[in-house]
């Protein structure tokens, strides 16, 4: 799994509130909740992401609310993988849960600036910034949680496992 | 390095070699367990995984305690989906009517968990069994499903907090009290994606029922887990449960901690968490002479038979206070049956108590002593969240049963000593 995108930088603690406000979790469709990712945030943020984009985050990112629409509404919003210092814990599961790659950088979150152009590559647990040249080197996922993002999150892994149909 | 207490759990469930926090894991479970509001999630979960069959139909437990016996239409619907599918899926534990109790109350009285456990449930409170020296935690529905599909799931290893425990339990000072007291010290947020690990002397000579109040609290520090050896106390306590095979099992002496705290209890008074958060901590001193409407005896947290003697000591002989409502509901049937065998049922009636069945109710706000707007709560049970109770101008303060009981007699929070001396 390799992805390249334009980092978009956003700060410490962002809560399930600010990812994606409850008065839009009337629906599960990713979709449509992409559409209002981070609208707690900044109105209309999610209008500067292009398809593959990667989201750069400080510490505690997802914390709040257990919703699992959170990572949904980043997935729908075309965002594929997120790179933080560090994550909250039930984000962290309902991410890889449904589908959505998430990597902590601990300190080195700070060498990502907003616009870097940035290439991750998930199985060897590396980030490389293209814009400043600086290459990265995280905890890699392991086998079975890459199974797992391959198959499209938790539900479908399972389905595979059990060897129903997909 | 040696290794934690989770650490040293997690190994045994895996076939990765625990290398440190951080990691993640795949582990076989012990267990897989949901509830009244939380199965119905992971069932729906469950069928769009295709499922046909559990891992194995004695390992998958459910417990409709939290709107049971069922309060309304919406509930009685709840518990038949949870129902069809135990019956359907051959689920050999599933518990409701008067089988049912408060779920982290009901296991370990089944003998159901164990030292050296992982158990995952959709429910916060499933670190309660962390008193027996299992790892426990609680899970999302979906996360719960997988689990009762395939048997595993994963874990990212935490990092450790260790908490010592020494000094002299002061009378009317129990387990409550020192978690109660770690929580102030360490906020909400203390142990955030932590495990704590609970040891020292005064844990020792502990009884694992005063183990699992502590370990059930964890969550309200923000912990995944709280965690305490496996000893002859446990074993004991397991044995006497149905189970002969269980081992102690204890942290290396070289552990890595990220944080070690120490708690001492010599001169230390019981404790009350005051509205709206289970930090905001204070010595009973501090809040004596506040009125409370109601005070409720149960819970996962203080409703097992040791709180319910503990209460009725206090209570034998006395009436509760006029105006207050004193609500006692017993966590498990065993619990209920023993209260009712050692006469305590009756100490409670004569002192003016309502006596309820063991459930969940007021806990969680569901039912059987709601709060209006303005009443004040004192409870033993474990979170004080606005509204958590009732209404949203509602009060509930959390302390020990023997705090519970003074101040349902004094009609005021109160010092066990000055009620019983
Ligand atoms: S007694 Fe309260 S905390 Fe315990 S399981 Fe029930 S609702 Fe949750």
């Amino acid at each position: 799994m390799r992805f390249e995108g334009k980092a978009h930088v956003v700060g410490d603690h962002i809560d399930t509130d600010a990812i994606i406000p409850a008065r839009f979790l009337v629906t599960a469709d990713p979709g449509e909740l992409g559409k209002n990712c981070m609208e707690g945030l900044t109105p209309g943020w999610v209008r500067r992401v292009s398809p593959g984009d990667i989201l750069v985050a400080g510490e505690n990112f997802g914390c709040g609310s257990s919703r699992e629409h959170a990572p949904l509404a980043i997935l729908g919003a075309g965002i594929p993988v997120v790179l933080a210092k560090s994550f909250a814990r039930i984000f962290y599961r309902n991410g890889f849960n449904m589908g959505l790659v998430l990597l902590e950088m601990g300190d080195a979150i700070d060498r990502l600036g907003d616009g870097n152009a940035l290439v991750v590559d998930v199985a060897q647990g590396v980030v490389e910034n293209r814009t400043t040249g600086e290459t990265f080197q995280v905890r890699p996922v392991p086998g079975f949680m890459m199974e797992m993002l391959e198959a499209g999150g938790l539900v479908q892994y399972v389905r595979r496992r059990l060897g129903g149909a997909a | 390095m040696g290794q934690s207490l989770a650490e040293k759990i997690l190994q045994r469930h895996t076939n990765d070699h625990v290398e440190g926090p951080g990691q993640i894991v795949r582990c076989r479970v012990s267990l897989a367990l949901a509830n009244d509001i939380t199965a119905p999630l992971a069932i729906k979960s469950l069928r769009a995984m295709g499922v046909s069959r559990v891992f194995d139909p004695e390992r998958v437990v459910l417990v409709c305690d939290h709107f049971t016996p069922n309060k309304d239409i919406d509930s009685a619907e709840q518990v038949k989906v949870v129902r069809d599918f135990a019956r359907q899926f051959g689920i050999v534990h599933y518990y409701e009517g008067g089988e049912v109790g408060v779920e982290h109350a009901l296991l370990p009285e089944l003998g159901l968990v164990g030292p050296g456990d992982v158990v995952v449930g959709a429910d916060s409170h499933t670190c309660t069994y962390g008193g027996l020296g299992a790892f426990a935690t609680g899970l999302g529905s979906t996360d719960v499903a997988a689990a009762m599909a395939l048997g595993e799931t994963w874990f990212k290893v935490p990092e450790t907090i260790r908490v010592d425990l020494v000094g002299t339990v002061e009378p009317y000072v129990s387990a409550k009290d020192f978690i109660l007291e770690v929580i102030g010290r360490i906020g909400v947020a203390g142990a955030l994606y932590k495990a704590l690990e609970f040891g020292g002397p005064v844990v020792d000579a502990m009884s694992v029922e005063g183990r699992m109040t502590m370990a059930n609290m964890a969550i309200e520090a923000g912990g995944k887990a709280g965690l305490f050896a496996a000893d002859a106390t446990t074993l004991a306590y397991t044995a006497a449960h149905g189970r002969a095979q269980d081992a102690p099992i204890a942290p290396d002496a070289d552990a890595g901690y990220a944080q070690r705290l120490r708690v001492d209890a010599t001169g230390m008074s019981p404790r009350v968490a005051c509205p709206h958060l289970p930090e905001n901590v204070k010595p009973v001193e501090e809040v004596s002479g506040i009125p409370v409407d109601q005070v409720v005896i149960g819970s996962c947290t203080n409703g097992r038979i040791e709180d319910l003697r503990v209460a009725a000591a206090v209570l034998r002989g006395r009436k509760v206070a006029r105006g207050v409502r004193l609500i006692v509901l017993p966590a498990s049937p065993k619990a209920y049956r023993l209260a009712l065998n050692e006469g305590l049922l009756e100490v409670f009636l004569d002192a003016g108590a309502v006596v309820g069945p063991p459930t969940c109710g007021p806990c969680l706000g569901g039912h059987m002593g709601i709060l209006a707007g303005g009443e004040r709560c004192l409870a033993t049970t474990n979170r004080n969240f606005r509204g958590r109770m009732g209404s949203l101008d509602s009060e509930v303060y959390l302390a020990s049963p023997a705090v519970a009981a003074a101040t349902a007699v004094a009609g005021t929070i109160i010092h066990p000593a000055q009620v019983a001396g």
